[in-house]
């Protein structure tokens, strides 16, 4: 018991000291036979950053009929430094979403989450790891990333919900940058949001055979006055048989989206 | 993935290639690369298209592979077809779709009569008699009724759920269990790792994951529109059994309930640049005999591309509200 819980927090006491792109070489990860860290499985983040990444009290919830079921929790946040540093301008779009969101926010309406949200939905994600091309796929709408390695100049054609991802490795951490990016998605369902600009670098470091240390950083000037970084565990499901069950919520918004456009029923 | 043009410089790409460069790959010559975890390497984006009928025209009989008249002959057809074309709509009329959206043809020319291979008459199995019989297409709805099980084309525009799967954004037109070539975006980039593969579709961007590790399927209760997976190895060959499918699509060709339905899908690679994909649709209540189809699929070094089907659906707003305002229901937010 001592050693598990030692290992992790030495590690990450190590990277707080030298940044994770120093990480060392940790022989207690699993590993695919080309020797790379291996994040083959099920994935899953707990928290509420998917509600707010930011630090937040608990909230009631939209639905008068669910209650405490829909209520929506507090959590502390994993932007690190605590704020967002919009710009002013940027600030008001936020701040206007964040009173609009059950109307504005994209995920309501079952769109692609985009990166990072995906992430850190609540539901589980799967990575299928190769040396030329990983998927990662998320239960959540179906949305999938085509994760390129080691094609630097592999330029994106086209923007997309989920992006245009390239991959390399730090030493033992997996590095993704997200470019071409609709603008269309948001980070939570606190109204925080970017550009077309959004570029997000990913780092996945494995900390022991069941858990991650995700980060992604955030870069876009158009809507904020410097890069920041959000960061938080993901956890392996270990639930016997696990499986991502398939969640097409297409079907569960067509009322909402089209229900408005409906032949009026005869009186 | 759509490639500009490619209609046109793919059938004169065809015509080029001398007939002997089609000889069938001899199956069990072949021996596939092995990937990592040392199972053949089925990794990689692959194409289905093809103009291969499904099923076999009666002018073949038992013939089960083109001659090299029939292929001279096909050719010279195809040239006619071209030249009396006006390049534009493949419909008539101004149509859905121009040739430009059109991936009609394989990228190595398959010389069987039929992409079925069982029955070996290359025809489709006999209905049963009282199994749901419906099929949508591009030209006006049909008569039916909710579910609307087809993929392309509706019953009528009264609500979203009048309207074929695939304009839902629910599933692919090409890509629901079992995939079929269609008209375009006919790719599939297959994954694996030691104890998962997966069929991702390009078509409305569908992962489905096949665990390899001999676990159970799910209850039988818990239904998918894509069914629940689970897949072995036969020798090179990866097996894929799919069952729990919903009441909501249909077993194969218009016919039945998916529900009913058991699918066998194989994997094996026959050459560098090639996979066979083989699937058998096992519906007693749909078909009096399983039907097998044999689809070649072709490397391509092409990328897949996002298909976003749901996030830009205008199409089933608009079909919606033009038929509002045609009966006059329309009102809009000026209360007009």
């Amino acid at each position: 018991m001592h050693n598990s819980l030692l290992k992790p927090l030495l590690v990450t006491a190590l990277c707080a000291l030298c940044g994770t792109s120093a990480l060392a070489q940790s022989a207690d990860i699993p590993r695919t036979p080309d020797g790379r860290p291996d994040f083959n499985g099920i994935w899953q983040a707990l928290g509420t950053a998917h509600w707010d990444l930011q630090t937040h009290a608990s909230r009631p919830g939209p639905v008068v009929e669910m209650g405490a079921l829909a209520a929506i929790p507090g959590g502390m946040g994993v932007v690190q430094g605590g704020m967002i540093p919009y710009r002013p301008e940027a600030l008001r779009t936020k701040l206007e979403n964040q009173a609009d969101w059950l109307a504005r926010d994209p995920i309501v309406k079952c769109y692609l989450p985009g990166v990072p949200r995906a992430t850190y939905l609540p539901f589980p994600f799967q990575i299928f790891q190769a040396p030329d091309t990983t998927l990662i796929t998320y239960e959540f709408a179906g949305a999938d990333r085509l994760v390129y390695m080691d094609q630097p100049d592999f330029a994106s054609q086209v923007d997309s919900w989920m992006g245009h991802n390239i991959g390399h490795w730090e030493g033992d951490t997996l590095v993704i940058t997200v470019t071409a990016q609709m603008p269309d998605t948001w980070f939570d369902s606190a109204g925080n949001w970017h550009s077309s600009q959004l570029v997000v670098e990913e780092r996945y470091t494995l900390m022991g055979a069941n858990h991650i240390q995700y980060e992604a950083t955030i870069t876009d000037p158009e809507v904020y006055t410097e890069p920041w970084t959000i960061s938080m565990p993901l956890y392996r499901r270990l639930d016997p048989g696990m499986q991502l069950i398939e969640f097409k919520c297409v079907e569960y918004v067509e009322e909402l989206l089209y229900g408005q456009y409906r032949k009026p029923v005869a009186e | 993935m759509r490639r500009l043009a490619w209609f046109h410089v793919c059938w004169f790409t065809a015509l080029a290639v001398p007939v002997s460069a089609f000889a069938q790959t001899a199956e069990g010559v072949y021996i596939a690369p092995r990937n990592e975890w040392g199972q053949p390497d089925l990794r990689g984006v692959w194409n289905f298209s093809s103009n291969t009928p499904l099923e076999r025209p009666a002018r073949y009989a038992d013939q089960e592979f083109l001659s090299d008249d029939d292929v001279a002959r096909i050719r010279a057809e195809a040239l006619d077809d071209i030249a009396r074309s006006d390049g534009n709509s493949s419909q008539g009329g101004v149509g859905g779709y121009n040739q430009f959206w059109i991936e009609g043809l394989p990228l190595e020319e398959n010389r069987r009569t039929s992409l079925i291979i069982d029955p070996p008459n290359g025809r489709m199995p006999a209905r049963v008699q009282g199994a749901p019989v419906a099929f949508g297409g591009l030209g006006p709805d049909i008569e039916g009724e909710r579910p609307v099980r087809f993929t392309v084309g509706g019953i009528g525009k009264d609500g979203p759920e009048d309207r074929g799967l695939s304009e839902r954004c629910l599933l692919g037109f090409n890509s629901v269990p079992p995939f079929m070539p269609s008209m375009y975006n006919n790719n599939v980039q297959l994954f694996q790792n030691a104890d998962h593969f997966v069929i991702f579709n390009e078509m409305i961007h569908e992962a489905r994951i096949v665990p390899l590790d001999g676990r159970p399927h799910l209850p039988g209760d818990v239904a998918q529109w894509t069914g629940d997976s689970r897949g072995y190895w036969d020798g090179d060959t990866l097996v894929v059994e799919t069952r729990n499918f919903t009441d909501k699509t249909q077993s194969f060709r218009g016919t039945g309930i998916s529900k009913n339905m058991h699918l066998i899908e194989r994997f094996t690679r026959v050459a560098d640049d090639e996979v066979h994909y083989v699937f058998t649709v096992n519906d007693p209540q749909a078909f009096v005999a399983p039907v097998t189809v044999l689809v070649p699929m072709h490397k391509t070094q092409d990328e897949l591309y996002e298909y976003a089907c749901h996030e830009g659906n205008y199409g089933m707003v608009n079909i919606l509200r033009g038929a509002r305002v045609e009966e006059g229901s329309w009102v809009d937010s000026n209360g007009n």
